[in-house]
């Protein structure tokens, strides 16, 4: 599937991102690509739900769940991340799959599925806010700074290793990403997107297949979450949970393309750049903006152009990633002999 | 084969499909016709599993399936195809079949899938192309692509829900060899939905007709096709396609 020059070009671009760090050694600079690396892995997790027609808005509570019981088990019973994050990924996928079952089971689909993802990430806020004792509240949370191994504790002062890291993972999301966009799996989601009775008369369980993608979404995402913990070492509802950052998800994917697995990276690096120039060009008078800029341009979006900044930017370069013409006649020849 | 009884499907106070039991035996083509609104695709929903039977059994191959979950259905081995074509628009012709070639068959070997699809888009007549559009196809080509998918799960028993109105008369000819086809060749057992009478009197073995949910008639084609009560049924809205099919059913039984 996958032709030499792309895979050459795939190849070269990250020699360049790994080699990156060691040459160019900008603190500033390097922290802004780490954001961006670990959210455009948190962008690119969503979007293997979005781009099946499962918007969600409750991505922000399994983000929330890997960043604050990873840091909860650190400090409280001195787990370390490497044990902590596997058990922050299991709590998100076990309430993705609560809340998924009945919603797939009984057919609640569309708006209504979005509003009960909506709840899911009401819900999470709305509990790390109210055990306060133990999360620190709407103050935000700060894991122990530990005495000892750094590595054990996934603690690290050096932005290049930090930089490797969010590389690394963001590098995975990609990685699955292609690994559904090229799975059996694909075709019975696109196909559950169209039309669920068509997609069960083909012999696809449609819960099943729905579960397994949210799954695996909701398990990601809570990865980028815990990430995001060790990374920044200070969390707040606001910044890992709730509405907001499901928003943040669903306006960084649609604008990046929903389609194509750089998409939700090119939605990171917009979303990422603007939140940082609103922030040194206007300070504290900006607080807020970015949201109202991303509300409209999410609007404009969604008319204008649906496929995102990369999803169009290829159309436009590939126009026979269409079906091509001869095909196409000669589909309708043989289906209509006689015309 | 297929040994349906005593079903019963009501919505609300309204009975769609009164106390209807049938037999199929293997290699057969049973014909199923009425008027609409007679029970024909409620039955049909019920044998796939899209609709869960108010009280009646369903036995496929010696097993209970009343009630089971469709792909449970379609992969022990029952394949159905929609009344209103419903391709997946966002998948190629070949990725449509191919789809219900994996997970129809329970999901073997990707490779044995795209065979399957390869084979069904044969039979039915359709480009084995990997990247051909559903959208270039039309109404007719839009039917054999869901004989296609049906036909890539595999099926011993085939529901085709076959409306052909829409259909000229050539094109209606043609998509009644084809189902004779797929008896003759792969030797799948078929059910066949209609409610144009003509055409699916001179393939089926046996017809059966409903009327207001409940089998008013079942035999051979000519002797149906004879039967007071089916005339009468059909009397006013296709009295003369039912005398046709008659004449030609019992020159049939003579020839």
């Amino acid at each position: 599937m996958m032709g030499q020059g792309r895979l050459a070009a795939w190849g070269t671009g990250l020699a360049a991102l790994i080699a990156l760090p060691f040459v160019y050694r900008d603190p500033y600079h390097l922290h802004i690509l780490v954001l961006i690396l670990i959210w455009s892995f948190a962008y690119t997790s969503w979007s293997m739900m979005g781009r099946f027609g499962l918007v969600s808005l409750g991505h922000g509570g399994f983000m929330g769940i890997g960043a604050y019981v990873t840091a909860l088990l650190w400090n409280h019973l001195g787990l370390s991340p490497w044990i902590g994050i596997p058990v922050s990924m299991v709590a998100a996928g076990i309430l993705a799959l609560i809340v998924g079952y009945p919603c797939f089971r009984f057919r609640i689909t569309g708006h209504y599925f979005v509003l009960v993802t909506l709840a899911l990430s009401g819900i999470v806020l709305q509990v790390i806010t109210a055990t306060r004792d133990y999360t620190g509240g709407s103050l935000g949370y700060t894991p122990n700074r530990t005495s000892g191994n750094k590595l054990l504790a996934l603690q690290f002062d050096d932005k290049t290793t930090w930089y490797l890291i969010a590389l690394g993972i963001w590098l995975f999301g990609i990685v699955v990403w292609h690994w559904v966009d090229r799975s059996m799996a694909r075709y019975a989601l696109e196909a559950i997107s169209e039309d669920e009775d068509a997609a069960a008369a083909a012999g696809v369980d449609v819960t099943a297949e729905k579960l397994k993608i949210t799954l695996l979404s909701a398990l990601m995402t809570a990865l980028a979450g815990a990430i995001y913990c060790q990374y920044q070492m200070f969390i707040t509802p606001d910044t890992v949970s709730g509405i907001a950052v499901s928003l943040q998800m669903v306006f960084a994917a649609i604008v990046g393309g929903l389609f194509v697995s750089l998409g939700p990276t090119v939605g990171a690096i917009i979303t990422i750049l603007l939140a940082e120039t609103l922030r040194i060009g206007f300070g504290t008078r900006a607080v807020g903006w970015d949201n109202l800029v991303y509300g409209v341009l999410l609007v404009l979006f969604i008319i204008f152009l649906p496929k995102g900044i990369l999803g169009s930017l290829l159309d436009r370069l590939k126009p026979q990633r269409k079906v091509p013409r001869a095909h196409e006649q000669e589909a309708v020849q043989i289906a209509r002999p006689g015309t | 084969m297929l040994e349906v009884n005593g079903l019963v499907k009501r919505f609300g106070g309204f009975t769609a499909v009164n106390n209807v039991s049938f037999r199929v035996d293997q290699g057969e083509i049973l014909g199923l016709i009425g008027p609409n609104g007679s029970g024909k695709s409620t039955i049909f929903n019920m044998l796939s599993g899209t609709l869960a039977p108010t009280s009646g059994s369903i036995l496929f191959a010696g097993h209970e399936i009343a009630g089971l979950a469709p792909h449970r259905i379609i992969n022990s081995g029952i394949g159905r195809t929609f009344q209103i074509p419903r391709p997946f628009r966002r998948l190629s012709i070949f990725e449509n079949v191919a789809l219900a070639g994996f997970y129809g068959q329970g999901r073997p070997s990707r490779v044995r899938a795209e065979e399957a699809a390869e084979r069904s888009l044969a039979m039915v007549g359709l480009p084995t192309d990997r990247h051909a559009s559903v959208d270039g196809l039309g109404a007719a080509g839009l039917k054999k692509l869901e004989l296609a998918k049906a036909l890539a799960t595999a099926p011993k028993l085939l529901l085709a829900d076959e409306s052909l109105g829409g259909l000229d008369e050539a094109e209606m000819d043609q998509a009644a060899d084809m189902l004779r086809n797929i008896r003759d060749e792969l030797g799948i057992t078929i059910i066949w939905v209609e409610h144009i009478m003509g055409v699916l009197m001179r393939v089926v073995d046996r017809v059966m007709v409903l009327d207001h949910g409940e089998k008013i008639s079942e035999g051979l084609p000519s002797a149906v096709a004879g039967d007071p009560r089916v005339i009468e049924v059909y009397l006013g809205t296709d009295a003369e396609t039912t005398q046709a099919a008659a004449a030609e059913a019992r020159r049939r039984a003579g020839g």
